[in-house]
């Protein structure tokens, strides 16, 4: 599965990194705390969430995601997806909640994968 | 389908209220910002969070959650769970992520 | 006595969640160019972006001084701040003395210093309350090439 896949499945609108949407997607982590991320997700995994601060794209970069999606229709500041832009992350937003966008992908195939330190336990 | 389904359907482990199981699941919300919760959660929902300080507990109640659900196994500290109790708000554990558990109930609730 | 190749300071100021994550951003680059990869590079970017956080989160404000060497990266944090009284406590997983503020931001899980702890090799920390805290963390470097860790991509 592509991020462009991951766009239709969410009816999502691509804010940034149109030129990205072929990288291949397996795995998602869903969350708000960015501490979370950096303790369990899985390197190239796709973040899925609410928060919408530089700090996420910043996370993003530092576990190298392969994308983000923001839920609940929320929109990123310009200076957000300008980061984004910078550091190569691609970002889109869907309508849906967060327990949707996760139930919908989810339901697509891609594993929820727990990548803790030395270790990788990964779902299905 | 209530949250005694859930429990036994994906192996939940009960913090508390074990008599509260019948209590109905509507929906589902996933979120560890408090105020995000707060404003956009529903009644009946079941609240998938990592969040275990025991203001989760006064949100729940609020809120009219069927219950909360912490992922990856996050242990709620003794001061939210004499809260939950007082306040008879459910409190479930999985050990899998939030995005894993969301897809499983997602997937049961579209199948009911 | 190691013979660090590379080392270099780097000032966090308290306070400033707008740019939190800069400097861990700003260090892995440097990582990358050294040929640190996967699982050391991971864990090194934790552990930077985590204690830059508890920088920015408690502290008047600190400095991360990374030094490299052929078979390790040194990152010492030091800062001005509240210090840590309980030490043990606050390594515990789920153990935040973080404002609903900081929670909001998304921040203050009590995770910081149990990443940190996952992602060194050895951590020793010492703190004085009403002064500041000192992190000095060790990561060994791990293989060369791809597959370091022996987890596949």
């Amino acid at each position: 599965m592509t991020l462009r896949d991951i766009v239709e499945i969410l009816d999502a609108k691509v804010l940034v990194g149109e030129d990205h949407l072929h990288r291949s997607v397996k795995t998602a982590f869903s969350a708000d705390l960015m501490s979370d991320v950096l303790a369990f997700a899985k390197s190239g995994s796709l973040i899925i969430t609410g928060l919408t601060t530089l700090q996420v794209v910043r996370t993003a970069s530092i576990l190298d995601a392969i994308g983000l999606v923001i839920v609940r229709g929320k929109i990123p500041s310009k200076e957000t997806l300008d980061l984004a832009g910078d550091l190569d992350i691609p970002i889109m937003s869907t309508r849906y909640i967060l327990f949707e966008t996760s139930g919908r992908l989810y339901a697509n195939g891609i594993v929820g994968c727990v990548e803790k330190i030395g270790g990788m336990n990964c779902g299905k | 389908m209530n949250l005694a389904f859930l429990t036994k359907e994906l192996d939940l482990k009960v913090a508390s209220c074990e008599d509260h199981l019948t209590r109905e699941v509507k929906g589902g919300y996933v979120g560890d910002l408090l105020s995000d919760v707060i404003a956009h959660s529903t009644q009946g929902d079941v609240w998938i969070t990592r969040q275990s300080h025991k203001n989760i507990i006064a949100v729940s109640a609020l809120r009219e959650h069927a219950g909360i659900i912490l992922s990856l196994g996050t242990e709620p500290g003794d001061d939210t769970l004499d809260k939950a109790q007082s306040e008879g708000i459910p409190v479930l554990i999985t050990t899998l992520p939030s995005f894993e558990i969301a897809g499983k109930i997602y997937d049961l609730l579209a199948a009911r | 006595m190691t013979d660090y190749s590379y080392e270099n300071t780097f000032t966090v100021e308290g306070g400033d969640f707008e740019s939190a994550g800069k400097t861990s951003i700003e260090i892995k680059k440097v990582l990358k160019k050294l040929a640190i990869t996967n699982e050391t590079l991971r864990r090194a970017a934790i552990a930077v972006y985590e204690a830059e956080l508890n920088i920015i989160s408690y502290a008047k404000k600190g400095a991360i001084d990374l030094a490299v060497s052929d078979d390790k990266i040194l990152i010492s944090v030091a800062d001005q701040g509240p210090g840590i009284e309980d030490i043990e406590l606050a390594m515990q997983e789920g153990y935040s003395t973080a404002t609903d503020q900081i929670r909001e931001m998304g921040f203050g899980a009590g995770m910081g210093l149990h990443n940190i702890k996952s992602c060194a090799d050895t951590l020793d920390i010492s703190s004085e309350v009403n002064k500041g805290t000192h992190l000095s963390i060790v990561i060994n470097r791990r293989g060369s090439g791809n597959d370091e860790s022996g987890l596949s991509d």
